[in-house]
C-alpha cells in the first residue's frame, strides 16, 4: 500500500518538469515574446500590453511562481486573442477530443491484440508477414493521408458517411458514431500498428518459455495455450506500450481533428498557434500532459492486478 | 564430430565468397528500403533538373487541371504544376529528415553520456526526460514553432528537440551495460583518461544501436515536417513541401484529390523506406534482437 502511495506521489515532480518547461519555453525563445504574441502589425502599445497582461516585465522568478501559484488554483490565465479564459476554452472544446480519443484508444486495442496473437502463433508463415507489413505500412502512413483516402472513399465516393465535422452524443447515438467512425480509424492505426508489433514480439517470448512446451505436452488446447498461458504473462509489455504510445495517440487527435474538422483541442491548438496565442497552447500542452501522465499511473497501478508477482 | 584445418579453411572461403546477391537474401529489408530511399533521394536532388515546371509559377487559366501529359499530376489551386512541386517538396523532407537525426542524436548522446556517468545529473536530467516524454511529440513541436519565426532551421529544432529523451534513454542504458564491462574497468585500472575511455571504448560500443535509432528518427521527422506545414505551424507557406501542399489541397479536396493524394502517397513511400531500412539495419546490426523478432 505504501509503495502505491509513492507510485502516485510520483506524478507531482513530472508535472513539476513540465511545468517548468512549458513556462520556459516562452522565455528560451528567440527574440521578444511579447512582440513575436502581439504580432507583426502590432504598434508599440500593442506589445506593451502584451508584455504587461502576461507579466513579462517582471523578473523571471516572480513571473514563474505567481504563475504557477494561479495555476495550482485552476487559473491558467487569459488568451491574448479572445481575452476568454484559458480553462474556459479549454473546457469547451474538450469534449469531442476525449470522445475521439477514447474511440481511438477501443478501436486500436480490441484489432491489435488479436492481430499480434495471430501473427505470433503463424510466426514465420505469409499470415505473419502479411500482417507485420501492414503493421509497418500503417505505421508509416501519414494520419491525414489516410484520413483524406477514407474521407474520399466513404463519403465523397461511397456516400456512406458524412464527410466531416462533429455531433455530441446527446444528438443521438447514430449521427455521433458515424462522425467519428473515420476519425477514430485512420488516427488509431498508427497505435494500432505499435501494440500489434509489441503483442507478436511479446508473445513470441513468451511461447518459447518451457511452461508453454510443458502445457503443450500436457494437451492443453492451442486456443487456452495461448489465451490463458501465453498472453497472462505477455500482458505487462503490451499494457506499458499501450500506456506509452498514448502520447504518440493524443499528438495524431490533433492531426485527425484538422482533417475531419472537429472543433476539439486540435483545432484549438492549430487556431492558438497561428494567432502565436501562447497562453493557450501552455494550457493546452499542460492538460493533454496531465492526461498521458494520468492515463500511465492507472496503467502503472494495472500491474499489480495484471501479475501478482509485481509488488509496490 | 571435428572439422579438418582443410575443411575449416574451405568454410571460411565460401564465407568470403557469397555471391552478391545473397546479401539481398539475407537482408530483404534493408536492400528494399534503401533502395527506395536512394531513389527518393535521387529524386529530389534531381529536382532542378527533371521538374517539367516552375514550382512557385502561378497560371490561373490552368487552375485545378486533373494529370493529363503536360501535368503529370495535375495542377493545384493557384495553376501550379504538382508533379513539380511534389519533386522540389522531397528535398525539404531531405534536409528535415536528415538535419533532425543528426542534431536529436548527437544532443543526446551528450546528454546521455553526462546521465550513465555522474549520478548526481542522472537523477534530475532523467526527470526533465520524463517530463518531455509526458508531452507528446508534435504539441511539443508545434508550442516551439509558436513562439518562432517559421523557417527550415525553426522546424528543424521544434522537431529534434522532442526527439532528445528517446536518445538520452538509449545512451544512458547502453553507458549503463558498457560502464561494467571488463575491458572499460581495465582501461580506468591503467589509468586512461576519462573522456579516452568515452571516446575509445563507449562511444564504438553505442554506435550500432545509434544508427539504428537516428533511421527511426529521420523517418518520424519526415512525417512531422508534414504534420507541422499541414497544420500551418511548420516550413513557411512559400516554399513547396509535401505537408504544405496537403494543408493547400485541403479547401479543395472534394474537386481535386490528387491536390492531396501525390504529396501523401510520396510522403508515405519515403517513409516506409526509412523505417524499412531501419528494420533492416536493426536486424544486421544487432543479431541478438534481430534473432528473437
Amino acid at each position: 500500500m505504501f509503495y502505491v502511495f509513492k507510485r502516485i506521489l510520483a506524478v507531482i515532480p513530472v508535472l513539476g518538469i513540465v511545468a517548468v518547461i512549458v513556462f520556459l519555453l516562452l522565455h528560451l525563445s528567440p527574440g521578444d515574446p511579447a512582440a513575436l504574441i502581439a504580432g507583426d502589425t502590432a504598434s508599440s502599445d500593442d506589445v506593451e500590453r502584451v508584455r504587461q497582461l502576461l507579466g513579462l516585465n517582471r523578473p523571471l522568478h516572480e513571473q514563474f511562481f505567481s504563475w504557477l501559484w494561479r495555476l495550482l488554483q485552476g487559473d491558467m490565465g487569459v488568451s491574448v486573442f479572445t481575452g476568454l479564459p484559458v480553462t474556459k476554452m479549454i473546457g469547451q472544446r474538450i469534449e469531442p477530443t476525449l470522445w475521439l480519443t477514447f474511440l481511438t484508444i477501443t478501436f486500436a486495442v480490441v484489432f491489435a491484440v488479436p492481430i499480434g496473437i495471430i501473427a505470433a502463433w503463424k510466426a514465420g508463415t505469409w499470415i505473419d508477414r502479411a500482417l507485420m507489413a501492414l503493421a509497418v505500412l500503417s505505421f508509416s502512413l501519414p494520419v491525414f493521408l489516410i484520413g483524406y483516402l477514407f474521407i474520399f472513399g466513404f463519403s465523397i465516393k461511397l456516400a456512406w458517411l458524412p464527410v466531416q465535422g462533429f455531433r455530441s452524443i446527446s444528438e443521438g447515438f447514430v449521427p455521433f458514431i458515424t462522425h467519428l467512425i473515420l476519425p477514430a480509424v485512420s488516427g488509431g492505426l498508427v497505435y494500432m500498428a505499435l501494440i500489434a508489433r509489441m503483442t507478436r514480439t511479446t508473445m513470441l517470448e513468451v511461447l518459447g518459455e518451457d511452461y508453454i512446451r510443458t502445457a503443450r505436452a500436457r494437451g492443453v488446447g492451442n486456443q487456452r495455450l495461448l489465451l490463458h498461458h501465453a498472453l497472462k504473462n505477455a500482458a505487462v509489455p503490451i499494457v506499458t506500450t499501450i500506456g506509452l504510445g498514448i502520447a504518440l495517440l493524443l499528438g495524431g487527435v490533433i492531426i485527425t481533428e484538422s482533417v475531419f474538422a472537429i472543433p476539439g483541442i486540435g483545432r484549438l491548438t492549430v487556431d492558438s498557434v497561428l494567432r502565436h496565442d501562447y497562453p493557450v497552447i501552455q494550457g493546452i500542452v499542460l492538460v493533454v500532459a496531465a492526461v498521458y501522465v494520468f492515463i500511465n499511473l492507472a496503467i502503472d497501478l494495472l500491474y499489480t492486478v495484471l501479475d501478482p508477482r509485481i509488488r509496490y | 564430430m571435428t572439422l579438418t584445418l582443410a575443411q575449416i579453411e574451405s568454410r571460411v572461403d565460401m564465407e568470403g565468397r557469397r555471391p552478391w546477391w545473397s546479401f539481398l537474401r539475407r537482408h530483404p529489408l534493408l536492400v528494399i528500403g534503401g533502395g527506395l530511399l536512394v531513389i527518393m533521394a535521387l529524386v529530389a536532388l534531381a529536382a532542378p533538373w527533371i521538374a517539367p515546371h516552375n514550382p512557385v509559377d502561378m497560371n490561373v487559366l490552368q487552375r485545378l487541371k486533373a494529370p493529363s501529359a503536360a501535368h503529370l499530376f495535375g495542377t493545384d489551386a493557384m495553376g501550379r504544376d504538382v508533379f513539380s512541386r511534389v519533386l522540389w517538396g522531397g528535398r525539404v523532407s531531405l534536409i528535415v529528415g536528415i538535419s533532425v537525426s543528426l542534431l536529436a542524436t548527437s544532443i543526446g548522446v551528450l546528454i546521455g553520456m553526462v546521465a550513465g556517468f555522474s549520478r548526481m545529473a542522472d537523477a534530475l536530467v532523467m526527470r526533465v526526460m520524463d517530463g518531455m516524454m509526458a508531452i507528446p511529440g508534435i504539441l511539443l513541436a508545434v508550442a516551439m514553432m509558436a513562439l518562432m519565426r517559421a523557417s527550415i532551421e525553426t522546424v528543424v529544432i521544434a522537431i529534434a528537440v522532442p526527439e532528445i529523451p528517446r536518445v538520452v534513454r538509449l545512451v544512458r542504458s547502453l553507458v549503463l551495460v558498457i560502464r561494467e564491462q571488463p575491458y572499460v574497468q581495465a582501461a580506468e585500472a591503467i589509468g586512461t583518461r576519462f573522456h579516452w575511455v568515452l571516446l575509445r571504448h563507449v562511444l564504438p560500443n553505442a554506435v550500432a544501436p545509434l544508427i539504428v535509432q537516428g533511421t527511426f528518427i529521420s523517418a518520424s521527422a519526415v512525417l512531422f515536417e508534414a504534420y507541422l506545414s499541414f497544420l500551418g505551424a511548420g516550413t513557411p507557406p512559400e516554399i513547396p513541401s509535401w505537408g504544405n501542399m496537403m494543408a493547400e489541397g485541403r479547401a479543395v479536396v472534394q474537386l481535386a484529390f490528387n491536390i492531396i493524394l501525390f504529396p501523401g502517397i510520396f510522403l508515405g513511400l519515403t517513409v516506409l523506406s526509412i523505417n524499412l531500412l531501419g528494420d533492416g539495419l536493426r536486424d544486421m546490426l544487432d543479431p541478438k534482437i534481430a534473432r528473437r523478432l
